[in-house]
Order: C-alpha cells, then structure tokens, then sequence
C-alpha cells in the first residue's frame, strides 16, 4: 500500500495532540495515524454499506446545530467558499458526505476537522441550508466527547476554567500597557473578580466540562512542570 | 425635555481589555463624543470564543455566554461588544436560547448552581450596531473634525458580526455596506480588494491548533491587498481580528520571512481619529505590533503631526 503526502499540505498538518494522562491516548494514536493523508491505494475495499449507516452519529449532529445535515446533495458550493479548504487538506462538503456514509471514526479522528475557521462563508451560500458550519462544530463536540481533543485546544479550555478567561490578564506588562493607555490598571471583569472565576468554576463543574477536558490532571500536570523547572534553575545556579 | 442619552452595557471580552487596551480607551472616548453611556459589566468573563468552546461542548459555552447575559438582564440595558467573538457568542446564544427549549433548559439548570437564571430580556448589539442605527451617521459625520483625507483604507469587515446572514440580519454578507459607510465617515478613501471578505485565519480555535495555518489566510488577505495596489491602513470592527492582523505581520515574518507594514485599526480608532483626538490620547502606539517592533505608526501618511 502506498501512502502519499498530500503535496505542499503535509508540513501543515502539525495539529500535533499530547497526551495528558489516560484519558487522551487515543488522541496519540489518530495524530501518529493522520499525520500523512492517505490519499491514493490500489488496493480493493469492501464498499461502504449505505444500507447499515451510524445513525445515532448523524442523530447528534442534527441535534447539536446541524438539523439539516440529510439535505445536503453534495453541490460543493461550501468547500468552493471555503477559504481554509483552499489553504489545507481540510474539505467541508468531503466530511458532510462521510458523516452521512456513517464514517464516523475517520470524521472525527482526523485532524482536518480543526482547520474550519467557523467563517460562516458556507453557510451563507449553501442552497439546501445544511448550515456546514454548525455541522462541523456538532462533529467537533462529538469529536471532543470521544476523547480527541487537541493539546493547544486542552490548554485553552484550561485557561478558562481556572481565569475565566481565554486571554487573561497575567502579566504585569499587561497592566502596564492599560495604564499607558489612561485606563485602570484592571479592567471590570473577571480578572479583578475572583468571585466571577468561582461561578465559571462552578457551572464548568456541573456541565461535566472540567471533566471532559481533564482539567484536573491537566493542572496537576503543568505544576509538576513548572515544579521540575524550578528545580532545575536552582540546580543550574548551585553549579 | 432632554432626550434620554442611550444606554449600553460594556462587554470587553479578554483581547480588547488584556491586549489592546487602545481600543477600550478610544471607544470611551468616541461613545461620550457621540452622547452614549457605557456601563460597567462586573464580573464578566470570556464570551467565551464561539469557535473554540462552541467547538468543545456547546451547552457549556451556551451555560458561560448566558451567565454573562444574565449580568446585563439584572440592569434592563442592551449588551455592546466591539469583538465579533464576543458579539457571536452573546448574540448567538441569546437567540438559540429563546429558540432552543431543550438547550435552555440544560443552560439554566447549569444556572441554578450559581444561582443565576437566563430570561431572554435583553438585545446584544455590536459597535457597528450602536454606531449606526443608535447613534447614526449624520451624527458621526456632525463629529468628524479631522477628516483621515487622503488616507487609503482597506477594510476587513470579519465574520460574526454578519453572518450567518439569513439569522443575523445585518447586511448583505456577500456585498455588505454598513462597516464600509461607517468607515467611510472617517473621511478616508475605501480602497477594495479581492479577499477583503474572507476570514482573518483567527477564528474556529485555528489560531490556537496551528498559528502557521491560520497566518496564511491573513499572508493570502495581505498579498491580495498589495495586488490592489496596498492600502495604507486597515480597519476592522474586531480585535480579534486586528491581533491577527497587526501582530500576524510580526508572526509572518518570522514564519514565512515576508515582511509586510501595515496600520491596523478598530473601528473605534479610526473615529477617534476622525473625532479630533490625538493618538497619544488613547495610545494607539501600544499595538503589540509596534510594541514588539519597536517603531510606530506611519503618521506622515495617516496626516498626523506629532
Ligand atoms: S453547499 Fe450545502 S448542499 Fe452543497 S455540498 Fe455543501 S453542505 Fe452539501
Ligand atoms: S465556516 Fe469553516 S467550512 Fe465553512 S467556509 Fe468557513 S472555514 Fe470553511
């Protein structure tokens, strides 16, 4: 079996997913799999049964924002919008047609998954309002509930979770620059509220959010770096 | 009797407040020129991101932008946001929740923990909202003391705050026309480009994944500008945006070895200049891309002595 790189795409697909503890091993397996697209073999396939499709697949996506994912006839007006599918190997209308073949795992396990931008381009110009864009998130929370979350996407959750904010205001040089602009030092969000950062604790607590994202061991992870680090600083000065 | 100045609740998000604190000062300073009131959101916290934690599990980001709603419904006042993040986030989930039962029953239940409940009561707006249909053009242009005359000005309009068009209802995304007339009060002369409408590469947690990949679409948006001759600055309604933008160049320098200067600006820069106020009054030289630079704004050509 052959396996070719997708030509000049190849060295863009570094959507390199790391492991934080048990829950997200399989997240290694689907990177070390996807990291070259196969796109070509000679090989004979038994053909897909349109006949026994994961319904319950196609079931959550119509649920979770995508109710008219069965109307879509394959025209390719979205990918021909789509500015992340001139730019990587990522293709809308291809995912749409796999979920709907019921290729489940190959959807949500590929990293392409992740390069939509959520412009909306699509959804403005689909004739039969399958609202591609909404389909492709429905898929990513599928994808994320299945444990392939990307570590970057992890972190960001985390960042969340613990400042309330996705950009938090955690440098000094930050403040300063507010000052510099005549504003207070710390604006009136949650970065000066830390009874706010205690609700989202809370709602992110109750949703299963903390849990999906593996927030806990998440940070008891970054603390033992950062405690290694430390640590190796102080050895290098002793010497 | 006075007519009732108009009244916003002020949703920063986290770019505006965290990394370009110039646009919150310059949109203080437009919306007291323009006799509109800004009010403090206390406890705000991320919108947070559509793309990225509507990618992850939509009932928790619909649970966190509804919490940030409920803020606003305690005071009766609309929502104002200058992020199109931000604004898709609290304009989407405010309408999915009056049309989604299940999800707001999910949302609220996520709620009552925090003793908190979404009733729907409110309108979220963006700047360009508050701009042009509560303050309206003819009041702006009154405002206008220093016409950006001669300046050229590409637009990038972003996203969210119009599409999906068929929902929002805000412009004709294909040909849209309120930002480019609201820039266009500015005095400075529109200059269009072939990828004008197209994505900054932010967006969808794409920069977050692969910050190379997302620095293409703006290269693709820069390069597609230079073939319409360059501009000489850019204005757009998003922060987000204006990071990918002004701090891209500095990124894609070091990715791609390409070098491109351009003037980023909010919206909300852009009138403040027109407005007659100076650019050291709301530090339009702390954009990161100056900052990490070490120059400054090209003054000669905004028409700007310093
Ligand atoms: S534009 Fe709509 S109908 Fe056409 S391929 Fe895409 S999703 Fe299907
Ligand atoms: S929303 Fe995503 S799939 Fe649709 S055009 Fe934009 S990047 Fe492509």
């Amino acid at each position: 079996m052959t396996e070719y790189f997708a030509s000049g795409r190849n060295e863009y697909l570094p959507l390199q997913p790391r492991s934080f503890g048990n829950g997200f091993k399989a997240v290694i397996q689907a990177s070390a799999r996807s990291r070259c697209i196969t796109v070509t073999t000679t090989e004979e396939k038994p053909a897909i049964d349109i006949d026994d499709v994961d319904l319950e697949f196609i079931e959550i996506i119509k649920k979770t924002g995508g109710p008219n994912i069965q109307n879509c006839y394959q025209c390719g007006a979205c990918s021909g919008s789509c500015p992340a599918g001139a730019l990587t190997s990522f293709l809308v209308r291809r995912t749409i047609r796999k979920a709907l073949l019921g290729l489940k795992e190959e959807v949500i396990s590929s990293p392409d998954l992740w390069y939509c931008t959520t412009c909306y381009a699509c959804t403005d110009r689909c004739p039969q309002d399958v609202k591609p864009t909404d389909v492709i998130k429905a898929i990513r929370n599928i994808a994320v509930a299945e444990g392939y979350m990307l570590g970057p996407h992890q972190k960001v959750a985390a960042k969340v979770v613990e400042a309330a904010h996705a950009v938090p205001l955690d440098k000094e040089s930050w403040q300063n620059l507010r000052v510099k602009v005549g504003l207070e030092p710390i604006p009136p969000n949650a970065s000066g509220n830390p009874w706010a950062v205690d609700e989202i604790r809370k709602i992110t607590k109750k949703s299963g959010f903390e849990k999906l994202i593996g927030y806990e061991e998440f940070m008891k992870a970054q603390k033992e770096k950062a405690k290694k680090k430390a640590e190796e600083k102080k050895a290098q000065k002793k010497e | 009797m006075a007519k009732k100045r108009p009244a916003f609740y002020h949703f920063l998000g986290c770019v505006t407040p965290h990394r370009y604190p110039s646009v919150e000062k310059a949109t203080n300073l437009v919306f007291e020129d323009l006799d509109m009131d800004l009010l403090d959101m206390v406890g705000a916290t991320c919108c947070p991101a559509p793309g990225v934690f509507g990618s992850f599990d939509r009932v928790t980001w619909a649970s966190i932008a509804a919490r940030n709603l409920t803020i606003a419904e305690q005071g009766g006042h609309p929502i104002t946001t200058g992020c199109n993040g931000c604004f898709a986030s609290l304009w989407d989930s405010n309408y999915e929740l009056k049309h989604d039962e299940e999800l707001r029953t999910a949302v609220n239940e996520n709620l009552a923990e925090i003793g908190r409940v979404f009733k729907g009561s409110i309108e979220v707006t963006h700047y360009v909202d508050a701009l042009y249909d509560t303050a309206g053009l003819p009041k702006i242009r009154k405002r206008i003391t220093n016409p950006l005359k001669g300046v050229r000005m590409a637009l990038h309009p972003g996203c969210h705050w119009m599409r999906p068009k068929l929902i929002k209802q805000k412009d004709e995304s294909e040909r849209p026309h309120i930002f480019r007339e609201l820039c266009e009060a500015s005095g400075a002369e529109y200059v269009p480009y072939k990828d004008e409408l197209i994505c900054c590469g932010a967006g969808g947690a794409v920069r977050t994944a692969d910050v190379k990949v997302s620095l293409e679409f703006t290269k693709q948006k820069f390069d597609s500008l230079a073939d319409a001759g360059g501009a000489d600055i850019i204005v757009t309604p998003c922060p987000f945006c204006l990071l990918q933008l002004d701090l891209g160049q500095v990124e894609i320098e070091k990715y791609f070895g390409e070098k491109y200067v351009f003037d980023v600006m909010h919206v909300t820069e852009l009138l403040a200049l027109a407005f007659g106020h100076s650019p050291e009054e709301f530090g339009l030289g702390t954009h990161l891309q100056y900052m990490q630079r070490k120059s400054q704004p090209n003054w000669e050509r905004l028409g700007i002595n310093v």
